[in-house]
């Protein structure tokens, strides 16, 4: 007998206490140095949303391409994506009062004396700024409830017309996803530095987002296993599919930062080489070389072979490192914009890691014992089921 | 004719309906412990492989380590011909500027691979054929065509062309022919 309907026991007081213990350690953080409390918040805020960013995309992608192969694990995506519905709430005490701690271009005497930040005055300014956000997680609220939601309808009604309704408005999903991701990414972390720029800063956070949630699906479909739900449905093969697509992606990811970094180390041009400058100097050079292995290197011969692929326990290991090597990531994008002198690890950075990461899997494990572990009616199901790699 | 006095026996092959019942067929020729025989279709057959019991091919690292050997021999040729051959500044960058490297790195790791898969699934099927045996069967062509054949090779330890041939019929195979080398 399939277990599909979860429940969390114990798991959801633990992780309200992790999130206690990470808002005190956040109080005192903010007590003692504010400025660098927004940084080290802003840091976690990223990296817990571009997993449900990556969810976003997943879901999206998995209905525009009428995937057959991954419905079993399209409600573990679908629950990590609803995060977005309350996430926007978290940025609020950024909007609130952070703005001007993270962003020199909203203070208007430094944009006076600088005529490149003049320039760009039309973008960067705090109604049209504060609007984006607002617009950008609606945005994704929206489409994370409506994927859910529909598809957990289809669970009691099995109508088809769901499915085929899914298909056409993904279309206009990922096109609305592409743009204000790209754009949050510019907005968010791309401007802590304001007159440093690179048009592929968007496709750079899109690839963090896709590992983020290859690894993210992985560890918790794993997981779930271990405590003994779904064990018929979700099969060696998924965890193979899955396991090429995080390998891909980390190679994508890999990619888009060689392509990031050739460009603007070959150009040598004073407007865009500040941004690896800063990270090229003291423990950020340490940190910087350390991620090529680390983020990389390490994981690529680790399972670039089928059969690591395939054991679950050493899929589960690469998807448990990545996770973190992404943290690392939107760490080594965000901190050296204000400890430029080298890496300076507060208890601001673990306090908001911790605060927001509770949230993060305390709504999750809530949300999971909603409704199925598997869309039951999805009409792709049964091939989903039966699905080999050939 | 004094060819056929000389011909020695290929094996025996059988035609099936369908891909289904050529993977049925398939499954039990496998757990009758046949190990030198085939099965021949228009296109690939899902879960063939398994139904075959055939084991994950070796291509995949010898493909690596080709790869491997590309990467490190295209950046050698980078490095050696921009520091040790011919040291000439280009855009202010030092000799050994190894980041720029990176592409050709990479290139030669694919352009190897590519040749090592190429050339090394020529390798494992013995390719280029010129005649097979098989072809001396006219309903055989077919293969290529609509209809689904397994064919058994007399080179296998089991195999006895009597019991064989009955054993085929009894999966149900059609068309049965013995084939001569």
């Amino acid at each position: 007998m399939e277990q599909t309907k979860f429940s969390a026991g114990k798991g959801k007081a633990i992780f309200l206490i992790v999130t206690a213990l990470g808002a005190a350690a956040s109080a005192v953080a903010l007590m003692m140095d504010a400025r660098q409390f927004a940084f080290s918040y802003l840091t976690a805020f990223c990296f817990f949303l571009s997993i449900s960013l990556g969810g976003l995309a997943f879901v999206l992608l998995q209905h525009l391409t009428r995937a057959g192969w991954s419905v079993v694990v399209r409600r573990i995506a679908e629950n990590i994506t609803a995060n977005l519905m309350w996430m926007g709430v978290l940025i609020i005490p950024l909007l609130a009062v952070g703005i001007h701690t993270l962003f020199h271009w909203s203070h208007a005497e430094a944009v006076a004396h600088d005529p490149i930040m003049q320039a760009k005055a039309s973008y960067f300014n705090l109604i049209f700024f504060i609007s984006r956000t607002v617009v950008f997680f609606a945005i994704w609220a929206i489409l994370a409830w409506w994927l859910l939601k529909k598809s957990v309808v289809q669970d009691t009604s099995g109508d088809k017309a769901i499915t085929l309704s899914l298909q056409k408005w993904s279309t206009l999903g990922i096109i609305l996803y592409a743009a204000s991701e790209t754009f949050f990414s510019f907005d968010w972390i791309m401007s802590l530095n304001p007159h440093w720029f690179s048009t592929i800063f968007g496709v750079y956070y899109f690839s963090c987002s896709a590992v983020a949630i290859y690894s993210m699906i992985i560890m918790v479909a794993y997981l779930l296993q271990k405590k003994g739900y779904v064990k018929d449905a979700i099969t060696v093969e998924h965890y193979h599919d899955l396991g090429k697509l995080l390998f891909g992606f980390n190679a994508f990811w890999a990619y888009i930062a060689y392509c990031q970094f050739l460009l603007i180390w070959y150009g040598n041009l004073g407007e865009e080489t500040p941004f690896f400058h800063l990270r090229a100097e003291g423990s950020w050079k340490t940190l910087s070389v350390a991620m090529i292995f680390i983020h990389f290197v390490i994981p690529f011969f680790y399972f670039i072979s089928r059969i690591v692929k395939r054991n679950l326990l050493a899929l589960f290991v690469v998807a448990v490192w990545l996770f973190f090597a992404n943290y690392l990531d939107i760490y080594w994008l965000i901190m050296p914009n204000i400890n430029t002198k080298g890496m300076h690890i507060t208890l601001g950075d673990v306090g908001s890691f911790l605060f927001i990461g509770g949230l993060f899997f305390y709504f999750l494990l809530k949300r999971m014992e909603k409704s199925s572990l598997i869309p039951q009616k999805d009409p792709r199901l049964p091939e989903s089921l039966k699905f080999t790699n050939a | 004719m004094a060819e056929q006095k000389n011909s020695k026996l290929f094996g025996v092959l059988a035609e099936f309906a369908n891909p289904g019942d050529l993977l049925k067929a398939a499954e039990k020729v496998r757990d009758k412990g046949y190990k030198k025989w085939d099965t021949h279709s228009p296109f690939p057959v899902h879960g063939m492989d398994r139904a075959m019991g055939l084991k994950d091919s070796k291509l995949g690292i010898f493909v690596f380590i080709c790869s491997m050997t590309g990467m490190l021999s295209a950046f050698y040729l980078q490095y050696w011909s921009s520091k040790i051959a011919y040291p000439l500044v280009i855009a202010g960058k030092p000799f050994n500027d190894y980041p720029s490297f990176g592409i050709w790195t990479f290139e030669g790791a694919i352009l190897f691979a590519a040749f090592s898969a190429l050339l090394g699934m020529f390798a494992l099927n013995k390719l280029p054929l010129l005649y097979h045996a098989l072809f001396s069967s006219k309903n055989f062509l077919r293969f290529s065509n609509d209809a689904f054949f397994i064919s058994i090779e007399a080179k296998d330890p089991q195999f006895n062309a009597k019991e064989t041939r009955r054993f085929l019929e009894e999966i149900g195979g059609k068309n049965i022919e013995v084939i001569e080398e």
